[in-house]
């Protein structure tokens, strides 16, 4: 329990932190902020002026002040008024990309976990062999190609050429979201491409990460009286080995999830796929501030949240940390 | 699960009532022992009868350095990495060589595939790719290269505080790392940039801002290690200063990990610096493998079927990327004892019958000499 | 299962192995009169025939173990002794065939009850394992998973080979944990909840859960402070009494060992150098080495001595030293010794000894210096 609060009490620095650089990054411009990021944005009309000042917490009070006012609004998700979207509020604007963004995200890191951890378990299990000596190196190179790249290249290839998947979006256009099969089928369909993609681009990672702590784990005393106790391969590898082994991998989760979610964000630009990094990238492109800021906070908050949630998982799994 | 370790550690400690114990050097240290053959028998001052002996040199941190570097640069993969990198460093030197002229010249009508006039045809405004491909590895490759050396005198200066220094001074910048390891890099990226002028000078800022924090946790726990061992506990009763400690008899047994940190950094920096051209946020007139890809992309590449607009830069990015992960991959393998004894035992087990055999049972050979070599 | 084969101390030379005429052997019997021998007359549990094990490195093959022959038998302690790489850990290992790789068995045989253990498939070492031999490795810390509860620890050996319910098996590990003195609740702990002696005693009861005939302790105690250390040993004891195992005991801790085994075997540099009765071992020591090895360790019994230690390291078994292995460090070498290997000879009855060829102080009887 001690350890959850400490983990709690440090996602919450974390995200006052994330709140603290937004509010200051626009006071970080020469002259007044709101004409600089106006200067640049060419024509906008007097309530959008008026929106962006909110937005940013500019007001005539003094700075600590503004910071007070500014760090209540964001808490409550309260980011303003979006410009490109004028005059919907940002939060607004934001919630229908959650939802996209933590399917596709979940999705390809569920997938991306269990593929990558399997490949590194049967890896390791026969050192040498197949799995062992193509599979790491393959996925290393893969690895070391952009995701966004791969995303280009696969829908070069098997959208537009071949017509396997569908080109953009979540959905067919001329389907209404609602709870019936042929919406699910098209929702399934067109994040297909987009989830290969980032499975692909992460299952080196894991795989690697899982094979290195498979052969040390493998080398523990635990291991060696499972042998002798006589139990089945099977019960050695998963239950005594794997289940060892995954630890570390659930550790890096936090770190990890991060790196995912910056190749997602332009993954989700190149299928114009509705979630936070298609938004985020088309607020920067329309140069949409208080957009933007609005997103960093909200994707901000769900890694922590995922991070939070990966915390309380690590405890069932390792008994050890539960008692500190 | 500090807690957990405390009891474990504490068995270990118990001294066993052991008086006629020596060294261990039977056969279960063995496999323990680093690869003899692969070390340079000229070492100076080393007579190579002496690397035999079953007790361990010194730390002789001079002599260590020598060693590793030396077997890297036998090692297959890190010259195979070296070469890609060397490779792409060339190109990007004698760029007026190779493809004369300007890359921001329209040169052709758009879109026009590969051919003998534009060997990589030309894009979507009708400059040639190959001169943009060629061109754009200098900027790419000299934001990485700046952007991974920043990143590495940051982090290993925050790093080598933090562990050197403990306490106070390593609780506060422990959290700080870890704040901005949890904190999203691309998404505090793309905002950075949003809101500063454009430029190099921004991009490389904002890259270093959000890349540091790894390197910096790696060099803390090295320190930490390192603080503990007896050639720095000698230096400090001995009354030398932090000062001479940390540059005399710590960082240069961290040369290996600050080299790995430097790779890995300049990787991250031009991967991420692609993304961000890419998605407009560079300097877009500027020519670089990013802004190549986000003219593509603007200029609706994929609608028009011209691949070739697109392959050569990201290809070069990712080829870039593999190389320099390949000398980090072939880097940790020199320098990390465990990989190494690793790397001997597959040596050890290719061409013997340990492969054949499905079981995991220890295998039975009544021959007098099993092939080993 | 051959249960009930209880333990008789017997005070007299009777001892199965076959007798080799020694010179002098006769003036030596009469001064080890009062030796604890084991009787033998029974087949051996365990039989162990000029075993070899290799591990495999970059430069070469090391030997470990280097043609090493002994015998268990039912209800028997037999002590293996030497200093740490000499390979007593190895044959352990070798016995269920654990070892991993590089390690390789070069040559051999191992019998029990008859079953060729070299050659068993997969399935049947399966089987061979836990139910046959089972082993209390030396750290409990590092043997015991511990991500594992106790009792599922004891459960899933239970299952596997006992074939019953997850719910007999749980009532039957309980009813372990009773025996070794650990309270039935902590079925459902993790093994960093326990103390130290108590995941020992875990361990135990792990080794306990099939009932096997034999069983192999890898320094079972020595990560244990001195009090724990002699709890459990006694309670091994008991436990023996009760469940006549015989038992392959490993340990440098001589006093330890001479307290413990019927019999005991030294090992130095992968070789037997001298295997005898325990007493016989503790007071009529004929290897150098064994004598430096008694030597070394406080008597727990009887007069007090001088301390003395080993001079030197163990080798480096990558390159044994030529003739007798311990040669370097020997006192009492003779040149012939550093080329003639010597050979494991039943010097006296039921001592055996790596005989050098005229080797000083055998033909003068050791009795005056035993005293």
């Amino acid at each position: 329990m001690r350890y959850i609060l400490r983990r709690l009490g440090f996602y919450l620095l974390a995200f006052w932190a994330a709140i603290t650089l937004d509010f200051f990054l626009p006071r970080l411009l020469p002259g007044d902020p709101a004409a600089t990021i106006l200067g640049s944005g060419g024509q906008l009309d007097p309530s959008q002026v008026q929106a962006l000042r909110e937005a940013l917490g500019l007001t005539d009070q003094p700075l600590i002040l503004q910071y007070f006012t500014y760090l209540t609004h964001a808490i409550r998700g309260d980011f303003g008024i979006s410009f490109s979207n004028f005059p919907v509020p940002v939060i607004t604007v934001i919630l229908t990309g959650l939802w996209w963004t933590l399917l596709l995200g979940g999705s390809s890191v569920i997938i991306s976990f269990i593929i990558g951890n399997l490949i590194g378990i049967f890896g390791s299990w026969r050192r040498g062999g197949a799995v062992d000596s193509f599979v790491p190196p393959l996925l290393v190179l893969v690895g070391a190609f952009p995701p966004f790249f791969l995303g280009l290249c696969a829908i070069y290839l098997l959208a537009f050429q071949l017509h396997w998947f569908p080109t953009r979006h979540a959905y067919e256009d001329t389907l209404v979201p609602g709870f019936d099969p042929a919406f699910f089928g098209s929702v399934i369909t067109h994040m297909l491409l987009p989830v290969i993609v980032l499975v692909l681009s992460q299952l080196g990672g894991w795989a690697l990460g899982m094979r290195n702590t498979m052969v040390s784990v493998l080398a523990e005393d635990y291991i060696t009286m499972a042998e002798a106790k006589g139990l089945t391969q099977n019960r050695i590898m998963f239950r005594y080995a794997a289940r060892n082994a995954m630890l570390p991998s659930v550790t890096a989760f936090g770190i990890v999830l991060g790196f995912v979610l910056s190749g997602q964000l332009l993954i989700e630009q190149i299928f114009s796929y509705p979630g936070l990094g298609f938004l985020l990238i088309s607020a920067v492109q329309k140069l949409d501030y208080p957009l933007m800021q609005g997103l960093f906070l909200m994707i901000t908050f769900a890694v922590l949240v995922a991070n939070f949630i990966v915390d309380i998982v690590y405890t069932r799994l390792d008994p050890r940390v539960r008692a500190g | 699960m500090e807690t957990h370790n405390k009891p474990a550690h504490f068995e270990q400690q118990t001294p066993s009532p052991e008086t006629v114990d020596g060294p261990v050097a039977g056969p279960e240290g063995a496999a323990e022992m680093p690869d003899r053959q692969d070390l340079p028998v000229e070492v100076e001052g080393t007579p190579a009868g002496q690397l035999l002996v079953a007790a361990p040199p010194l730390p002789v941190p001079g002599r260590q350095r020598m060693v590793w570097l030396r077997t890297l640069l036998k090692n297959p993969k890190a010259l195979t990495g070296i070469a890609i990198v060397g490779l792409f460093i060339l190109v990007a030197l004698f760029a007026p060589v190779i493809a004369p002229g300007d890359p921001t010249e329209f040169v052709d009508s758009p879109n026009l595939p590969p051919s003998a006039a534009h060997l990589f045809g030309t894009e979507g405004q009708g400059k040639d790719v190959f001169r943009q491909t060629v061109w754009g590895a200098q900027t790419s490759l000299f934001i990485g290269f700046v952007t991974g050396f920043i990143i590495t005198l940051v982090s290993t200066i925050i790093g080598m505080t933090a562990g050197y220094f403990r306490g106070r001074i390593d609780d506060i910048l422990t959290l700080l790392t870890n704040l901005f390891l949890v904190i999203p890099g691309l998404p505090l990226l793309i905002i950075l940039s949003a809101f500063l002028a454009p430029g190099t000078g921004t991009i490389i800022g904002a890259l270093a801002f959000t890349g540091w924090a790894f390197g910096a946790r790696v060099k803390r726990s090295q320190t930490l290690s390192l603080r503990e061992k007896d050639f720095v506990a000698a230096a400090l009763v001995s009354g030398e200063s932090s000062f001479k400690i940390i540059f005399t008899e710590i960082l240069p047994n961290m040369i290996s990990i600050i080299m790995g940190s430097f790779i890995s950094s300049t990787t991250y920096a031009i991967s991420a610096s692609t993304a961000l051209a890419f998605i407009g946020l560079g300097n877009v007139s500027e020519v670089t493998w990013g802004t190549n890809l986000y003219w593509s992309q603007n200029n609706g590449a994929i609608l028009q079927g011209a691949w070739w607009t697109f392959v050569p830069s990201g290809l070069c990015v990712a080829l870039v990327a593999f190389g320099l992960s390949f000398i980090n991959y072939a880097l940790d393998e020199v320098t990390n004892p465990r990989l190494r004894a690793e790397k001997d035992l597959n040596k050890v087990l290719k061409g013997t019958a340990f492969r054949k055999t499905r079981t995991r049972a220890t295998p039975v050979f009544r021959q007098s000499q099993p092939n080993s070599k | 299962m051959e249960k009930g084969q209880s333990y008789q101390p017997v005070m007299s030379q009777e001892i199965a192995q076959p007798q080799t005429q020694v010179k002098g052997q006769n003036q030596i019997m009469s001064q080890s009169q009062n030796n604890t021998a084991f009787p033998v007359q029974t087949k051996p549990l365990l039989e162990v025939k000029d075993l070899r094990v290799e591990y495999l490195s970059p430069k070469g093959p090391v030997r470990a173990v280097d043609g090493v022959s002994f015998s268990i038998a039912p209800g028997e302690v037999l002590g293996l002794a030497g200093e740490s790489g000499s390979g007593k850990s190895t044959i352990a290992h070798a016995l269920l065939r654990v070892l991993r790789p590089p390690a390789l068995i070069t040559g051999g045989e191992v019998y029990f009850k008859g079953k060729d253990v070299l050659s068993l498939a997969e399935h049947e070492l399966e089987e061979f394992r836990w139910q046959d031999i089972s082993m209390v490795f030396q750290s409990a810390m590092n043997s015991l998973n511990p991500v594992m509860r106790i009792g599922d620890q004891i459960i899933d050996v239970l299952v596997k080979h006992k074939k019953i319910s997850k719910r007999e098996a749980r009532l039957r590990a309980g009813e372990l944990l009773d025996i070794v003195n650990i309270d039935k609740n902590r079925l459902d702990a993790y093994p960093h909840e326990l103390s130290g002696g108590m995941r020992q005693r875990a361990v135990i009861a792990i080794a306990l859960a099939l009932n096997p005939p034999m069983m192999i302790m890898d320094e079972p105690t020595t990560a244990l402070d001195v009090v724990v250390q002699k709890e459990i040993m006694q309670q091994i004891e008991e436990l023996k009494e009760k469940m006549g195992f015989s038992i392959l005991f490993i340990t440098h801790d001589m006093s330890l060992m001479v307290e413990f085994s019927n019999r005991i075997a030294i090992m130095y540099a992968g070789e037997i150098v001298e295997m005898a009765a325990a007493r016989e071992i503790f007071e009529n020591p004929l290897h150098p080495y064994t004598r430096g090895l008694i030597s070394s360790f406080p008597p727990l019994v009887g007069p007090k001595r001088k301390m003395a230690g080993i001079p030197g390291a163990p080798p480096n078994m990558a390159e044994p030293p030529t003739g007798c292995r311990f040669h370097p460090r020997c006192t009492q070498c003779r040149p012939v010794d550093k080329v003639t290997r010597p050979q494991l000879q039943e010097v006296l009855p039921g001592h055996w000894l790596a005989y050098h060829e005229g080797m000083p102080g055998i033909n003068r009887g050791q009795a005056g210096q035993a005293k």
